[in-house]
């Protein structure tokens, strides 16, 4: 199969990617030709076959809704590229 | 002898007994990084003073006579995706460029209770996306046993400082292969646990249903050792099992005798297999023959759809734990007026161009019209690479295998075309979809030099079975003892 410039661009697009025209181009190519090898999944029968989404197999865990520390303010903000006071800082989003 | 040239195990004995001291042993190994890393380039980051007050503490602990277990002292290095409390963790990233994370890894809180100096961070694939180490951010490491080939991935730089001796041991992650394939390729041995065994609490995730915390050492028992300090269940991870890990040493040394090891066919016949690395795994196997084991053929009929299900099921996981590098809490940010526009930027600059394209492959497989034909395709094939293992160990107790198709190739041979580099995992991979424990060691070495890996596969939860069948096959070699070709300077 091959993807389209447009499919390209609406995938990077969903994924916050703003990728170089030749990158679009690159990512044309490579992605066509591994999603061709990966369509061999299609020949096999799946029908009766229940997806697996995890490999162990053990239900999650339950455990006590207890209140605990969590990071300090200033560890959590040590790595911020942009903070005001003890929030994060970022472009406005509303006018 | 050279300190350098203990294991883990011999040395941990030796500083016990007093005869070495743990300082000592962290300048002999910052004296071999600085003499031979400026060459195989497998450190990221070197902590000289951190390591050096941790060895004064272990041998302060050892003359007091409260030494904390059999790893006192030996010192190790850490791949660049677990969180160390002040010192950068990058996961090979230019978005982690910056990154100093706020506390410590579970893993790395376990390997500081042991009392093991972590001599520094080894270089990686960009958030372990890749077989070569070539992906890393920042730049290639090489093989010790030839430099102008690589040393595998994505732990790269991990194998090649085991390898290279500049550390004892190290930690390493394997989503498909990444701790086995640079372990078969170093001449080094590596085990992925089985899900669940180690925590992964505080390690940069890449896909979460397949990633695991792994040791990597010169010899089977040292992989045992550093097994036996990370597993150990972990509230703060809810995927770590509560399950009591054995006494891995116990029984390492009690032989093959009566088990039945599988060997399918299905490994053997690839079409590309170098023949060397065939010829060197099937003497291994006959050899645990000989040692008392039963070897019988197995199917796993499902193998070679184990690629594309992982190429699909991988980026979809890594396209959703990725999209947390958005500029606004920690690492890169490019500054643009409008948000959308600075995510955007942002992702462009700092991620590496194997990131992007599994982020875009794994977005694309889960995007709405798609989820149906790649990712839940995917997960379904998935079930029947897993009961394929789960048929197989109802008569054999393990199953032997190549661990990589070829030995070590050169560095800049496939980087330029994706789908070659994924070969390199085709028998690693079903491991992971499983979730199984998987050992690579060393079984011999090609005419030109390079090591070759034997892999065994165990059932969920069966690491000291499968450890035991491949110490087993070491102690009657010396491959393990060999190291490589580096020189003087």
């Amino acid at each position: 199969m091959s993807l389209t410039l447009e499919e390209v661009r609406h995938v990077a697009g969903l994924a916050r990617l703003s990728l170089s025209s030749e990158e679009e181009a690159l990512m044309r190519t490579q992605l066509s030709a591994i999603l061709d090898a990966m369509a061999e999944l299609s020949r096999v029968d799946t029908s009766k076959v229940e997806p697996t989404s995890h490999a162990a197999g053990e239900a999650a865990p339950w455990r006590s809704d207890q209140v605990r520390p969590s990071l300090p303010e200033e560890k959590a903000l040590g790595n911020a590229p942009s903070k005001v006071g003890t929030s994060f800082a970022v472009p406005k989003i509303i006018e | 002898m050279e300190p350098t040239e203990l294991s883990m195990l011999e040395l941990g004995r030796k500083l016990a007994a007093g005869e070495l001291s743990s300082a000592e042993v962290v300048r002999a190994c910052l004296a071999r990084v600085d003499r031979l890393d400026g060459r195989v380039k497998a450190f990221l980051r070197v902590d000289r003073e951190g390591a050096l007050a941790q060895a004064d503490a272990a041998d302060r602990r050892c003359k007091d006579g409260k030494r904390a277990g059999l790893l006192d002292g030996v010192p190790v290095g850490l791949k660049d995706l677990f969180l160390t409390e002040g010192l950068p963790t990058t996961a090979g990233s230019r978005i982690l460029e910056s990154f100093i994370a706020p506390f410590d890894a579970t893993v790395v809180k376990l390997l500081r209770a042991a009392g093991t100096p972590i001599l520094g961070k080894l270089n990686m694939d960009e958030f372990a996306m890749g077989s070569s180490t070539e992906n890393s951010a920042y730049f290639p490491t090489r093989n010790p046993w030839n430099l102008e080939t690589s040393p595998g991935g994505s732990s790269g730089g991990s194998a090649a400082a085991v390898s290279a001796r500049m550390v004892f041991g190290a930690l390493g992650t394997d989503t498909g292969g990444s701790i086995r394939q640079p372990a078969a390729l170093t001449g080094t041995v590596g085990l992925k646990p089985t899900y669940g065994r180690v925590s992964r609490f505080g390690v940069v995730a890449f896909a979460s249903s397949l990633d695991q915390v792994g040791p990597m050492t010169r010899d089977v028992p040292d992989c045992a050792a550093l097994l036996q300090a990370i597993a150990v269940h972990d509230p703060q991870d809810s995927t770590s099992a509560p399950v009591k890990a054995p006494d891995y040493l116990a029984e390492l040394e009690t032989g093959v005798r009566g088990m039945k090891l599988g060997l399918p066919r299905e490994y053997f016949d690839l079409p590309g297999m170098d023949p060397e690395v065939r010829s060197a795994v099937e003497a291994a196997t006959r050899e645990l023959e000989k040692l008392g084991a039963e070897l019988v053929p197995v199917s796993l009929p499902h193998t070679k759809y184990a690629l594309a299900t992982y190429y699909l099921v991988a980026p979809a996981e890594a396209s959703s734990n990725l999209a947390r590098y958005d500029g606004v809490r920690y690492g890169l940010r490019v500054p643009e007026k409008n948000l959308l526009a600075m995510y955007g930027r942002t992702r462009d600059k700092g991620f590496g161009l194997e990131v992007k394209r599994r982020i875009m492959l794994g977005t694309y497989a889960l995007s709405a019209g798609y989820y149906d034909a790649y990712y839940l395709k995917a997960q379904k094939v998935r079930t029947l690479i897993k009961q394929d293992f789960v048929e197989a160990f109802r008569t054999v107790d393990a199953v032997l295998s190549p661990t990589s198709p070829t030995p070590a190739f050169r560095i800049g041979e496939k980087v330029s075309d994706p789908l070659a580099m994924y070969l390199n995992d085709v028998f690693t991979l079903p491991c992971n979809l499983a979730g199984l424990p998987g050992l690579s060691l060393p079984c011999g070495f090609t005419r030109a030099g390079l090591p070759i890996g034997l892999q065994i596969l165990g059932r969920p939860w069966d690491e000291a079975r499968v450890l035991r069948i491949g110490r087993t096959f070491e102690r009657e070699h010396d491959f393990h003892r060999r190291t490589p070709p580096l020189g003087a300077s």
